[in-house]
């Protein structure tokens, strides 16, 4: 493609309470066709979509969770986690699941996809985007 | 290179404009819209966090919303200025990219 | 300067589409593009039309079906988010069994590919949600 523009998904939004969290994957899952440099930052009440242990049973909604870690597959490896947000809700990155893609340029190496960023770090993948859509 | 912000929420409903604070960069601009407005008001609690910003980065509220929920102009904060649609689009089209803190 | 526009939010519960409303129709008074409007999430549901509103209240999905016209913006509806919400075209109607369509005038209804393709086409991508 002749014009590649670095997108940002931001998710902002906790996962099940509203679709946000759901419809804004399925954005960057058709994306990915797209062959546009893509990232995803997790940030505020968004860090709780990447949580380990989802089980929507008993609400009856597709646990959509595991869908993070196919996202590899799709060449989508950048997923920022902003590091301040995790602390304010007391969270940790065990308590995340692992997201891991194929480095292609590495062998096929497996590395991790989700890179914990201080708040300042993110401010400043913020601003080196060219479209910023948010959930 | 610069980003403009808009802030839709109440800061007093969610965290947005307390975010964006917290992540917008010297020579960004926010414009409060719709329930955001209310981010513009003087003797808040988040009035100082806003005042702060105001000397590096620039604060408008879309004077319509605004004036929908009948906040008068003196009632905003120093620095922070209203805009129309037509500054909304300006606003748009000066910075190089918009990002909605939802 | 060409400009996308995305809506997230249902008409008359929330203020986005309204706000999106004046902000595309100053843009092109202003003599920038408005190529696309891309409805998602309960967005979509502004583009049924049969809708009622009072007589005294403004017809949100009719004024977006007349600028469209007017102006030629193409109004794209998410089809997923629209499936989910009962937004229908006639082939989509058809296509899922259901005895009616209900897509306004000026709306069509398209995959989320063409959200995507106005972030690249246009120079600027401005968001209207919750």
């Amino acid at each position: 493609m002749s014009e590649v523009k670095k997108f940002l998904y931001v998710n902002r939004k906790a996962p099940y309470g509203t679709i946000y969290a759901l419809e804004a994957l399925e954005v960057v899952l058709i994306g990915a066709a797209f062959d546009q440099d893509v990232s995803l930052a997790f940030l505020d009440d968004g860090v709780f979509q990447l949580t380990k242990g989802q089980n929507t049973d008993g609400i009856g909604v597709k646990n959509f969770s595991p869908t993070f870690r196919a996202l590899g597959d799709y060449e989508v490896t950048k997923l920022f986690v902003e590091q301040e947000s995790l602390d304010e809700r007391g969270l940790t990155t065990d308590d995340l699941q692992e997201v891991t893609y194929e480095d292609e340029d590495d062998d096929w190496a497996e590395k991790p996809s989700i890179r914990v960023v201080s708040r300042a770090e993110m401010a400043d993948i913020m601003a080196n985007q060219d479209v910023v859509l948010s959930f | 290179m610069s980003t403009l912000h808009t802030v839709n929420k109440s800061p007093f409903a969610t965290g947005a404009l307390v975010s964006c604070l917290d992540h917008c960069k010297d020579g960004d601009a926010i414009l409060m819209i719709e329930d955001g407005v209310y981010g513009g008001l003087t003797g808040t609690t988040v009035a100082d966090r806003v005042q702060q910003k105001a000397g590096s980065v620039a604060i408008f509220v879309l004077s319509p919303d605004a004036d929908a929920r009948g906040l008068a102009t003196d009632r905003l904060l120093a620095g922070v200025n209203g805009v129309d649609y037509d500054g909304f689009v300006d606003l748009v089209a000066d910075h190089d990219r918009t990002q909605a803190w939802l | 300067m060409k400009f996308g526009v995305v809506i997230s939010e249902g008409p008359y519960t929330h203020q986005a589409a309204d706000s999106a409303f004046h902000f595309v129709k100053s843009a092109i008074a202003k003599g920038h593009e408005v190529p696309r409007v891309f409805f998602y999430h309960d967005g979509v549901n502004v583009a049924t039309r049969l809708s009622v509103p009072p007589q005294d209240e403004r017809n949100i999905q009719e004024n977006w079906s007349a600028l469209a016209k007017e102006h030629g913006v193409d109004l794209v509806v998410c089809i997923a988010a629209a499936q989910r919400r009962g937004i229908l075209d006639d082939n989509e109607a058809k296509r899922q069994g259901k005895d009616a369509s209900n897509i306004a005038e000026g709306f069509r209804i398209s995959g989320l590919g063409q959200l995507i393709e106005m972030g690249i086409q246009t120079d600027r991508l401005v968001t209207f949600g919750d």
